[in-house]
């Protein structure tokens, strides 16, 4: 009997399920380390104020505390003072300027920023202690004009967040062709208008996250267990622009991760505390946060306002697209925040067509919010969610068909690689393709028969649907470096074939729910013809693997596995030199198949395994040519983006007694890439679109106008549950990606960037009879019933 | 200090707490069974789930004190002693109904919880329904509710079948 297939395309079921399922898993609150203390933050209430007076005297006296530190501490530390969080990327202004780059301090120097920011932290024998002493530090507050809206912060005489930043504005960028798009215009038939907002989210992993710093005095090492998706990243932030730590004496550890989606990229104030206060405390010091911390200390995302303009022709052709954003940075500049509306969200606006000429204006204002950067997603659901309300608003206006319109402006797939007018060159996809699948496999044909059905039942059905692209497998290093990235973005991966043939691979991608552990796994077994049970996949640890920069932008596979492949690629290269050896046959005559060098043409053969153990005991062996071991490590970085794309269709159902809309049927056919494991990309899909559908009609950051958080729990933050979603179908209908081996395009945020837009068109649709062009998200009942209240069927009218 | 006496996965424990501590902090902090994991304190989103006296319960709503002479199960104590998973278990992996693992322990004491209230069937609605006090982020409960819907099968379809003959 055969061995089960397990390789490339195998719905293998995953390697890291039992840990998970049987309470094994080891997240970072489940570390305990002897004489550990724990900290607790004392944070802002308010949205914006000067600090006038911090007395820590009453908790540094309480019992079981051991230390009190505010940002004084942190400024007079013995040794270098402690710097801000750096930022990772920095936009320049039109003018060429650089963008506004305000100190980002670990606690706050002089005033509070946002409710949230944190001011003390205390530390004590126990968590219960630490809150009580927490509790006693007297803070006295002047408050400050705070502004919480882009709207608000760019209005004249608005409040100054940072006092060195004028009118509040951190950078004002443009991207495009002006005159083209002018040209356009002034010759185009019509210009359809749409005002949209993108709401602010919150990204909410399920882990909450927790950072425990450790210090060896007798080798003088740090070690931080961190809730990250990418601990070398937090290694060399931390290290060389915080603490002033030199790598070599500085590890970190992000072991099981509960959920990212992107707000455990950034290197947070906790994590450079809790590792600083180990270091002068000799003990370990633990902080884990809990959820009303998340929620106003962990990034947000999203917060656009934006006017969009697109010129056609009388048959619906683009000639030309013209946006105008103004975005939320919050109080601070989070890592990798400027980047995310710009080169993440104007350089997407071409999406899935030729429109060409494109110009793109971005203002990115500092808000007394919490700082806001890259969710699931991060500027390309934006950017989808614009083109495919604009494009609908086309059909609104003109009467045109909603497939027609967007078929006509199609990217052709004979196109490719295609250059858009907004800097990218896509390598592949097939946007019809996906089109028609999806529109077969979600019956868009038999619509009008489920909508007159639901009319019979009382309620109103719409059906929406949305074509969109992304670009991931985030970077080239040379290319985000011209664009102000402080960072390579290749990947690591160090392939190690142990003396009896079973193998370790080190990634610097990081899993925190992706299933790599499996992926990878398959991947690996299915190049090197091993069984899957004997690799095993290393993440995490900057201690285990040589470098890495983590996963985030939908690149594991896309760059993280083509580092696997390049590593792989040279174990067979140097296996086929000692097979040769060991064969007494040429090296140009070895094949490598199924785990076995062959000589060609033969039967004679030696196994991986066998040419492991002769590497690692190299009694018979070619000694002057090569060395010993069979251990590869390679560095990776793309050529270009990968660009993964799709088709989303939604059908809605509204009750119009009370304003309640319910998704219905959804239906998600995407380009991929090369699949690995379809069960994981099904996985990954479908939660991409539950948190879609959560933005689409659930979810909202809410602030005050003075800037309170209104959402900090769940209780106040509408997370979607199981009753809010219905079954999902997902399907791929895919092209290869043609720059990187593995022809892989990635498929973590392609759920959240198509679901969107195709939710809020299907609920316009359904709620045409009166007369709604367009509805801001989340399209909560209230909004909707206020809309039907306002605007009588016209049907009725009549 | 108050002290705990209860039945944590068939063992008997006898604690020392504090009046304040959580039934949750007791299994993690004192018994180190740190597979019931806390993701809220609002009682919201149910990665605390475990089973107390027959009912599952949110661990971070329940003082350790009022746990005095409970039998208590945790994630820990599900699968047999040879390690043969529970159904729900077994079930949740087969239909990939977890990705980053957090709120799984929860997720399946509930649904454990609730196909055992279930014995006559449960649809989909009902099991959509069922997980109102459990929040996943990574899965869109798409594969949960699959993965239940088959354990129901497992735990109860054998004997609805043979009871309808």
């Amino acid at each position: 009997m055969n061995a089960p297939f397990e390789g490339i395309g195998a719905s293998v079921r995953r390697k890291e399920d039992l840990r998970f399922l049987s309470g094994s898993g080891h997240y970072v609150d489940d570390i305990n380390r002897p004489r550990q203390l724990h900290a607790v933050f004392r944070r802002s209430d308010r949205p914006h104020a000067r600090i006038i007076a911090i007395d820590t005297a009453a908790a540094k006296a309480a019992p079981g505390v051991v230390a009190v530190y505010t940002a004084a501490d942190l400024l007079n530390a013995a040794g270098a003072p402690i710097g801000g969080l750096p930022c990772g990327w920095q936009i320049h202004n039109k003018d060429g300027s650089p963008m506004a780059e305000p100190k980002h301090p670990v606690l706050a120097e002089g005033k509070v920023r946002h409710v949230g920011d944190p001011i003390a932290v205390v530390i004590a024998e126990t968590r219960n202690q630490a809150r009580d002493g927490a509790e006693l530090i007297a803070i006295e507050l002047k408050d400050l004009p705070a502004v919480a809206t882009v709207a608000d912060a760019i209005a004249p005489g608005a409040g100054s967040v940072h006092d060195d930043v004028t009118g509040n504005v951190c950078y004002d960028w443009h991207l495009g062709d002006a005159d083209a798009v002018a040209a356009a215009f002034a010759r185009a038939e019509r210009v359809v208008t749409l005002e949209l907002v993108n709401n602010r989210l919150i990204p909410n992993a399920m882990e909450p996250r927790a950072a425990l710093g450790e210090y060896d005095p007798t080798t003088g090492d740090y070690t931080l267990y961190t809730t990250s998706q990418n601990p070398h990243v937090i290694r060399l932030l931390m290290g060389a622009f915080v603490l002033g730590l030199p790598e070599h004496r500085l590890r970190v550890v992000a072991p099981d991760v509960g959920g990212g989606f992107g707000s455990k990229i950034y290197h947070y104030a906790e994590e450079a505390i809790v590792t600083w206060a180990a270091g002068k405390l000799r003990r370990p010091v633990k902080w884990t946060a809990d959820r009303t911390e998340s929620f106003m200390s962990d990034a947000h995302g999203r917060d656009h306002r934006s006017t969009a303009r697109l010129a056609i022709d009388k048959d619906g052709t683009f000639l030309a697209l013209k946006v105008k954003t103004l975005c939320n940075m919050g109080a601070y500049l989070s890592t990798f925040a400027p980047c995310v509306p710009t080169y993440l969200y104007a350089t997407l606006l071409a999406g899935v067509y030729r429109t060409p000429a494109i110009y793109a204006e971005v203002k990115a204002m500092f808000t007394n919010t919490v700082p806001v950067d890259a969710y699931r997603g991060a500027g390309r659901p934006e950017a989808s969610f614009l083109l495919e309300r604009l494009v609908d608003a086309v059909c609104h206006d003109t009467g045109l068909d909603r497939i027609a319109v967007r078929r006509r402006n199609f990217i052709p797939r004979s196109a490719f690689p295609y250059q858009t007018p907004v800097a990218l060159q896509y390598d592949s996809g097939d946007y019809d393709a996906t089109l028609n699948v999806c529109l077969k496999v979600a019956d868009w044909a038999g619509f009008e028969a489920r909508r007159r059905a639901a009319a019979a039942a009382g309620k109103l059905r719409g059906i929406g649907v949305s074509t969109y692209l992304e670009a991931c497998g985030i970077a080239p290093s040379k290319v985000v470096g011209s664009l102000g990235a402080r960072a390579g973005l290749y990947e690591v991966a160090n392939v190690r074939i142990h003396p009896t043939g079973s193998v370790s691979v080190f990634t610097g991608a990081h899993s925190h729910g992706q299933g790599h552990e499996t992926t990878f796994a398959q991947l690996v077994a299915d190049q090197l013809g091993v069984p899957l049970a004997q690799i095993d996949i290393v993440h995490g640890d900057t201690a285990k693997i040589p470098f890495g920069m983590g996963t985030y932008g939908s690149r594991s596979l896309a760059v993280g596995g083509s580092a696997m492949v390049k590593a792989m690629d040279k174990v067979i290269a140097k296996g086929r030199k000692i097979a040769a050896h060991l064969l007494e046959a040429s090296v140009a005559d070895i094949e490598f198949k199924d785990g076995k060098f062959s000589v060609a043409g033969t039967d004679r053969g030696k196994t991986l395994a066998e040419v492991a153990l002769a590497a690692y005991v190299p009694h018979n062996y070619p000694i002057e040519e090569i060395e010993p071991g069979l251990d590869e490590t390679a560095f990776y970085d793309p050529a270009n983006f990968t660009f993964p794309g799709g088709c989303h269709i939604c059908e809605v159902e509204v009750d119009a007694e009370t304003g309640e809309a319910k998704v219905v049927n959804f239906t998600a056919v995407d380009d991929v890439g090369r699949v690995i494991n379809p069960m994981i990309v099904e996985g990954q899909v479908q939660g991409g679109i539950a948190q879609g559908i959560g933005q689409a009609l659930l979810e909202n950051a809410a602030y005050d106008r003075n800037g309170q958080l209104l959402s900090a729990s769940f209780m106040d933050y509408t997370m979607p549950r199981a009753e809010d979603l219905p079954d999902l179908t997902v399907a791929t209908e895919n092209t290869l990606c043609t720059h990187n081996p593995l022809g892989s395009k990635g498929c973590g945020e392609v759920g959240a960037i198509g679901s969107p837009p195709a939710v809020i068109n299907a609920l316009v649709d359904a709620l045409k009879e009166y007369g709604v062009r367009h509805l801001d998200m989340p399209a909560t009942p209230e909004k909707i019933i206020s809309v039907i209240h306002a605007n009588r069927p016209r049907a009725a009218a009549e | 200090m108050p002290q705990v006496s209860l039945t944590v996965n068939g063992r008997r424990e006898t604690v020392e707490v504090e009046g304040r501590t959580l039934l949750v902090e007791l299994l993690r902090e004192r018994l180190g069974l740190t597979g019931t994991h806390v993701g809220c304190d609002t009682s919201q989103c149910g990665a605390c789930v475990v089973d107390v006296d027959g009912s599952s319960v949110k661990s971070c709503t329940m003082l350790a004190v009022q746990a005095d002479g409970a039998a208590v199960t945790t994630i820990e104590g599900l699968a047999a002693a040879d390690g043969t998973l529970h159904p729900m278990q077994e079930m949740f992996r087969e239909h990939h109904a977890l990705q980053c693992g957090f709120c799984t322990p929860g997720m399946v004491m509930s649904a454990i919880d609730l196909v055992a209230r279930h014995p006559e069937g449960l649809s989909e609605a009902e099991i959509r329904h069922g997980l109102e006090g459990n929040l996943c982020r990574c899965t869109g409960y798409h594969n949960i509710v699959k993965a239940i819907a088959a354990a129901w099968q497992l735990m109860h379809g054998k004997a609805a079948a043979i009871a309808a003959e």
